[in-house]
């Protein structure tokens, strides 16, 4: 035995050793907390694509006096990340997100009546409805987003086409527009499915799930509505297969279409691409019972049930987003486009009163409809845009496939509701 | 000494053994355990259901929908890349020079990622607009663009995704048959052509295939549940913000749906449904191993 060998071994063996604390202390570290007070409030975003964003996000929370507050900003996949740490335990204790009432029935978030409290009336109902699961409110909006159809003005002068307000209208505005390399409509690669779907319905008068909680779409009329989708993916009129889905504006800035269901957010990039030469709608109705809408949502502040700092935690959601109007004045409005959910500062807002983003804020008060109900959950989701899928990119008779979405929703509300 | 070399061995083999134990067999068993609970939004549930779980994912017409397509898919692919895998195997042992380049370039693809060559194959090569690549190469011939994701009729996504998972795959397989056929002794073909065999078909039949039996078990078997494991290519090529269209979902995109996907988290049932993906696969494996090992 040599010496040599033995010191070889030691040194192999301290290294390791010092490799492995090196990696448990990493993974004792890593709990999220960074390190800070054990009364820092950690508040968590997704990374939103604007940049100032993040900046001014760390602006308000700097300069909250109560409590030290971190933020964390989350590129990527922040639903996983974000169920992942509400399962985990207390972190974060603030957060943004859509409602799921599993969230609500599972206790991982805290209601926020009492934050809230008088400025209740001032949040668009719409929008406040979004946040709300059995009459408690669950998150306080920070911002709205909504989609709605952007169509080409010289196009349709061009065509001589009025721009259309109803369904059938539109379904011929796209006909006539589509010639050569211009294409009439482009509502996202699945021909619509996913993003029209709900604007269908709303336009016969039907919905995903009524107030009642009853399934919305068990009727006759749905299958009709789902039809006209049908009727829209046979028609050749649609531009499938574009680099860039339905949430961008290039397929619609490029010239490949006129018109693109798209979001509110691709005002600036369209504005600056086409200057005035556009224009927007909500989807328009189909029969008398329907009406125009356009679908709404807004990520909401929300409370970790689980947080160490429950009290503390709503004492700063209440500063940032209920008393503090000039923060989200200046996070809706001066980074990317999207309108404040307080109608008193919708109102007022400069850059919201003139063209196609006056429009819009129009639409979101007299149009919207909520894009995700909190007890829209994704077992009904998925049933239903299988169905609508089914029905409109195979043919299957949209009746019976519906009928099977409606039997799975009637399910899954019945053991939401009893 | 002894001891310090069982020391060494459980410094060396500890950390993997730990993160294997921490991050695969943990979860594994958890999953199984999370089966016959109500598990939504939870992971420490409280609400023992005992088969109910197993009960709603056998009567689930989009979970057995999905098992009948892929075990079709199986059908189809595996034998597709068997044999193209073992043809080009054949073919570069066959060469005598640059054997090593053409070995690199076909193996070249497996080493790229899933998840960009999905994003190749969507955005630039089958995009539906005028300029994509398959467009613009049907262009020359005067034909018009096809959507080749988002067409339903005919469904020109399985050319997508077959073309990308073969482009992918034939280079691993391809390694392994060549392994196998620079294993088979030299003597055997010289014996065989002094007996009277003809090279090619005859000798290829009786000395090749049978000494590849075991190259060729492995490739099937890896290939078979490869299959049924489809994930990556499928989630990049079909799925949007929006979810993932009825047709051509691969059981796990569809249980990824329901137990982790944008607010799902219903882990009972996505447990359940991995549970019998699991078990689908090894009664396929262990039925396909008594068809060729007979």
């Amino acid at each position: 035995m040599t010496s040599g060998e033995i010191n070889r071994r030691t040194v192999l063996t301290a290294a390791g050793a010092a490799a492995l604390t090196g990696l448990l202390a990493a993974c004792g570290s890593n709990t999220g907390r960074g390190g800070g007070s054990d009364q820092a409030l950690q508040q968590w975003y997704h990374a939103y694509g604007e940049p100032g964003v993040q900046q001014a996000v760390e602006r308000y929370a700097k300069s909250y006096g109560k409590a030290a507050v971190t933020v964390q900003w989350n590129p990527g996949d922040y639903d996983s990340k974000l169920a992942a740490g509400l399962l985990a335990g207390g972190v974060p204790d603030v957060f943004e997100s859509t409602l799921e009432i599993s969230a609500v029935r599972s206790g991982q978030i805290v209601p926020l009546d009492d934050v809230i409290g008088s400025a209740k009336d001032d949040f668009t109902a719409t929008i406040l409805a979004g946040h709300t699961v059995d009459g408690q409110v669950y998150g306080i909006p920070q911002a709205v987003d909504m989609q709605m159809l952007f169509y080409r003005k010289s196009m349709f002068e061009a065509a001589h086409v009025q721009p259309p307000s109803t369904v059938d209208e539109l379904i011929d505005a796209a006909r006539k527009l589509t010639n050569g390399d211009v294409k009439g409509l482009f509502a996202g690669n699945d021909g619509g499915v996913g993003v029209l779907a709900g604007p269908a319905l709303w336009s016969v008068g039907l919905d995903y799930v009524t107030t009642e909680h009853e399934v919305g779409f068990d009727e006759p009329s749905a299958a009709v509505a789902i039809g006209k989708l049908r009727e829209l993916y046979t028609s050749g009129t649609l531009l499938q297969g574009a680099v860039k889905d339905w949430a961008e504006p290039d397929a619609f800035t490029q010239g490949l279409v006129a018109m693109q269901w798209t979001g509110l957010w691709t005002m600036p990039a369209v504005q600056k691409a086409l200057g005035d030469d556009f224009g927007v709608l909500p989807w328009p109705t189909l029969n008398d019972s329907g009406r125009p809408s356009v679908p709404v949502g807004a990520f909401g502040a929300m409370v970790n049930a689980k947080s160490a700092h429950i009290e503390e935690a709503k004492a700063f959601v209440k500063w940032l987003w209920v008393d503090r109007t000039d923060y989200q004045e200046d996070f809706n409005l001066s980074y990317g486009f999207h309108i404040p959910p307080r109608q008193s500062l919708a109102d007022k807002a400069d850059k919201l009163t003139k063209g196609a983003a006056a429009d819009a804020v129009k639409f979101v008060r007299d149009n919207a409809k909520s894009s995700n109900p909190p007890d829209w959950i994704p077992s009904m989701r998925t049933a239903f845009s299988d169905a609508v899928s089914r029905s409109v990119r195979e043919g299957a008779d949209a009746g019976a496939e519906l009928k099977v979405a409606a039997q799975k929703t009637r399910d899954e509300l019945k053991r939401l509701y009893g | 000494m002894r001891r310090s070399n069982t020391r060494a061995f459980w410094l060396f083999v500890g950390p993997f053994a730990l993160g294997l134990l921490a991050f695969v067999y943990v979860p594994i068993g958890w999953s199984v355990v999370l089966s016959f609970f109500d598990a939504r939004n939870t992971v420490t549930p409280t609400d023992f259901v005992g088969l109910s779980n197993y009960v709603d994912m056998l009567t689930d017409g989009p979970f057995l929908r999905s098992l009948g397509t892929f075990s079709l898919f199986a059908l189809f692919i595996v034998p597709l890349t068997f044999v193209l895998s073992l043809g080009l195997a054949l073919l570069v042992n066959g060469i005598t020079f640059m054997q090593a380049f053409f070995r690199s370039v076909f193996f070249l693809p497996a080493a790229c990622s899933y998840v960009v060559a999905s994003l190749v194959w969507k955005l630039s090569i089958f995009n539906g607009v005028r300029y994509g690549l398959a467009n613009t190469v049907l262009g020359w011939f005067g034909a018009e663009p096809v959507a080749w994701i988002g067409s339903t009729d005919p469904p020109w996504y399985w050319l997508v995704l077959v073309t990308l998972r073969l482009w992918l795959q034939l280079g691993f397989y391809l390694i392994l048959f060549l392994a196998g056929l620079q294993r088979i002794p030299k003597h055997l073909y010289e014996a065989a052509w002094i007996d009277g065999a003809k090279p090619g078909w005859q000798t290829l039949r009786h000395i090749t295939l049978p000494q590849l039996r075991t190259t060729s078990v492995a490739v099937l078997l890896l290939n078979l549940i490869a299959a049924y494991q489809a994930f990556d290519e499928f989630y990049n090529v079909l799925g949007s913000s929006r979810g993932y269209p009825p047709f051509a979902r691969p059981p796990l995109v569809y249980l990824y749906y329901t137990s982790l996907g944008s607010g799902g988290q219903d882990f009972g049932h996505g447990g359940a449904g991995a549970v019998l993906l699991a078990l689908l696969i090894a009664a396929v494996t262990l039925l396909q191993g008594k068809v060729i090992l007979k």
